[in-house]
């Protein structure tokens, strides 16, 4: 039996047609505070060494998603990917869109952008899509992809993505079921941008 | 007040589908605790420490008297037949079952109520002065946008994990009551110089671990653009607030780190991308939400009511009621009045669910049917004529909620403390009733007059201990429960953080500590001085010395 995908595109559970790179780990220095494990990184810190970014183990064919930090550095080495559309790229809720903005010319060159989020309640996520959709006008495929679960995925749709790497552990098809929770949300955002009041007569309810 | 539509309507509706969902989720096994704490917090459930706890929304403090008699009802079949009114103007019920939750929020739903947002880390309930609308030194009625503020934080798809726990509080009255300075963004309403409805933006204050008033983002916002500027405001915090210490991740640890000035330059700088966006508040859309903050249907009534004035005249314990509990109205021959929940030797701000039965009865026979919950934790029936004062008197007495006792030393502010909460250092109920039970004697209470006294059983200080003139706070010292005290805090326009005393006390202590600062006072005051106004002019010192004067000779003799 093949592997069953866990990608949500739009509405539906497609295969993943990109490979995904991921730099090679190196043993980090659990960082406490308080007596607690670090959990989160700071925007902006930088996490990544050089060393990291020069091993990263690059497949010579076939549809790419690249960190930030990997293409930043290796430009030349994958322009022709890039211009055969065969690149994405990666970025942590920690780097800064400013970087992925000046690293690349045209932002809607890229087919995929996706935004790994490490643990579900980071929720700079949310703020990224929907910079990346609202400030950098990116119009093509945003993923979420890391410890993402159906009970934020309404939220990342009313943020601009439009696709999801559902957690390995978790069923897709229920996923699919929430982006349905609500049937008229109130604020406007990405998805729908017109508050509620801009959309329907608002009525009293009978008494 | 509000009444939802079909759209309101429908949202609390979906949202108690999605919650008995995820509760189902989570007793089947599907969603891990971890997984499940967020979603269970944004919906006002906490795990406690003998059972759960679940806080209701009471947006702005308002509530119908259908939705307190549904309110009593629930803690009745779900609960002890009791529930907390907190300093966040929400009801909170102890003894909730966690597998109850789903039907408790679905008949919540069938009175336009719900838990959406009570907890979490998210956009919390929008706090405001318990006499909008009513008070004589009201500018502008902020319900309206409070309301409208209320909708859009509502699964606010960008802030729904935000670093940390966010509170909004508007006031729009020349004596802030709301505390606005105290709050992750307040916003004061005023007339600007066009006699236009315009908004001073404080962002950054807060209590908690590191209590900081909060400073002014913009002196001068136009009401329509109060959330695309909330939106900049918050998506600065979204981003750069810290995630890495829960005790480092309020908005104001960042307004504090960046500086006022930096931190409103990179605000103004989103929110030039925001400015104008759809989320902009339209006339209709204010229109709209307003028309259901209109004035009440008053009766034309002259300034005096003869039976009103004789009762006065005839009775001290009501006239002392009057004095303490009954405020003033913008309508001639109406006030405003205070229900007591504190009434000595009870938790403040708990109410039974036949005490929530009977005010609600006193709202639709005095109060048009609709009532308040004041951030001092007490309920508040807002347009009464004068002629109903005396007969609302006598029944409330026999209801156990007319203790004389607003703005006074027994009118305790405190937070559920470690009877109840996970979080404690210590307990606070204890040491509100025994101060109670201390300064039983009203007349002696008179005498000595405006005193606000807070308490908070850790350093969330949910009991507000910082602004109280009087503040207690639960600390633990090598795992056995002391007490610190801090004076000279205030909340309003001049409001202020109160001074540490010095070294902490065991709980026997705390009595006898209220009463020396009260000595003091008494004995320095000037004729016309409140206990703050004498903190304020004499200092800590001779307090300090007084209370601290005798322990320091026997430590010397030890
Ligand atoms: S102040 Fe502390 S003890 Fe009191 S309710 Fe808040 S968290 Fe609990």
């Amino acid at each position: 039996m093949p592997n069953k995908s866990n990608l949500i595109l739009n509405n539906a559970i497609v295969d993943d047609e990109w490979t995904l790179v991921t730099m090679p780990v190196v043993e980090e220095a659990v960082k406490k505070q308080a007596g607690k494990v670090v959990l989160f990184k700071l925007t902006g810190e930088a996490t990544h060494t050089a060393e990291q970014i020069a091993n990263t183990v690059i497949p010579c064919s076939g549809k790419i998603l690249v960190p930030l930090s990997v293409w930043m550095a290796r430009r030349e080495e994958l322009a022709s990917r890039h211009t055969a559309g065969e690149l994405g790229i990666w970025l942590d809720t920690h780097e800064l869109l400013e970087d992925l903005a000046s690293a690349i010319g045209d932002i809607n060159s890229l087919p995929l952008i996706a935004v790994h989020v490490e643990r579900f309640a980071d929720g700079r996520i949310f703020s990224i899509g929907n910079l990346l959709r609202t400030r950098y006008h990116y119009k093509n495929d945003l993923r979420a992809f890391g410890d993402v679960l159906r009970d934020q995925l309404f939220f990342l749709k009313r943020c601009g993505f439009n696709s999801y790497l559902i957690r390995a552990d978790r069923s897709a098809e229920d996923a699919l079921a929430s982006l349905q929770d609500f049937s008229q949300p109130y604020q406007g955002a990405v998805d729908i941008n017109q508050p509620v009041w801009r959309r329907v007569n608002r009525q009293p309810a009978p008494q | 007040m509000y009444k939802y539509d079909e759209i309101d309507q429908a949202i609390v509706d979906e949202r108690v589908k999605q919650y008995s969902d995820q509760t189902r989720r989570f007793l089947d096994g599907e969603l891990t605790d971890e997984e499940f704490r967020p979603l269970r917090l944004q919906n006002g459930l906490y795990i406690q420490r003998h059972a759960p706890m679940l806080r209701i929304a009471v947006p702005y403090g308002m509530l119908s008297s259908r939705q307190l008699r549904k309110l009593g009802d629930i803690a009745k079949r779900y609960d002890r037949s009791y529930g907390h009114f907190s300093t966040r103007q929400n009801l909170q019920l102890n003894w909730p079952k966690l597998e109850d939750v789903p039907e408790i929020l679905a008949e919540l739903a069938t009175v336009q109520m719900h838990a959406i947002q009570t907890s979490g880390n998210c956009i919390r309930n929008i706090t405001a002065d318990q006499f909008a609308g009513v008070a004589p030194d009201e500018v502008i009625d902020p319900r309206a946008i409070a309301e409208i503020i209320r909708q859009w934080s509502t699964f606010h798809p960008e802030f729904a994990l935000l670093p940390r726990k966010f509170k909004i509080a508007v006031s729009g009255t020349k004596q802030d009551r709301a505390i606005i300075q105290a709050h992750d963004i307040g916003l004061e309403f005023y007339l600007d110089n066009q006699n236009k409805m315009a908004i001073r933006v404080w962002a950054g204050g807060g209590l908690g671990r590191t209590p900081i008033l909060g400073s002014v983002v913009r002196e001068h916002l136009e009401w329509q653009h109060v959330l695309t500027y909330c939106e900049a405001i918050i998506r600065v915090y979204n981003l750069h607030g810290r995630r890495d210490n829960a005790y480092k991740a309020r908005i104001k640890i960042l307004v504090k780190a960046l500086g006022i000035e930096e931190f409103s330059r990179q605000v103004e700088e989103e929110w030039q991308y925001l400015k104008d966006s759809p989320n902009t508040i339209t006339e209709a859309e204010l229109e709209r939400v307003a028309k259901h903050f209109t004035k009440m249907p008053y009766e034309p009534l002259p300034a005096h009511d003869s039976s009103f004035d004789s009762a006065v005249a005839s009775n001290p314990a009501f006239a002392a009621w009057v004095k303490r509990n009954t405020h003033p109205h913008q309508q001639p021959g109406y006030r405003a009045v205070t229900l007591s929940l504190k009434t000595h030797g009870q938790a403040p701000g708990d109410a039974t669910s036949e005490q929530m039965r009977i005010v609600a009865d006193f709202a639709d026979e005095y109060s048009f049917g609709e009532l308040r919950v004041a951030h001092e934790q007490n309920l508040i029936l807002a347009d009464v004529k004068l002629s109903d004062l005396y007969p609302l008197w006598e029944k409330a007495r026999a209801a156990g909620l007319a203790t004389s006792n607003i703005g006074l030393l027994t009118d305790i502010i405190c937070c559920p403390g470690g009877d109840f909460c996970s979080l404690a250092n210590a307990k606070s109920i204890p040491i509100a009733e025994a101060i109670q039970m201390q300064f039983d004697d009203l007349d002696y209470l008179y005498d000595i007059g405006d005193l606000e006294l807070n308490i908070s059983g850790c350093m969330n200080a949910c009991g507000h201990h910082h602004i109280g003139h009087i503040g207690i706070l639960g600390v633990d010292k090598d795992g056995s429960e002391w007490y610190q005290v801090t004076i000279g805090g205030k909340q309003g326009n001049d409001a202020s953080l109160g001074t540490v005393l010095g070294p902490s006390f065991a709980a026997e202590e705390m009595p006898g500590v209220i009463q020396k600062l009260i000595d003091v006072y008494v004995r320095e005051r000037t004729p016309e001085e409140r206990f703050i106004d004498t903190v304020r002019r004499i200092g800590v010192a001779p307090f300090k010395t007084h209370v601290y004067g005798e322990k320091k000779k026997e430590a010397v003799h030890a």
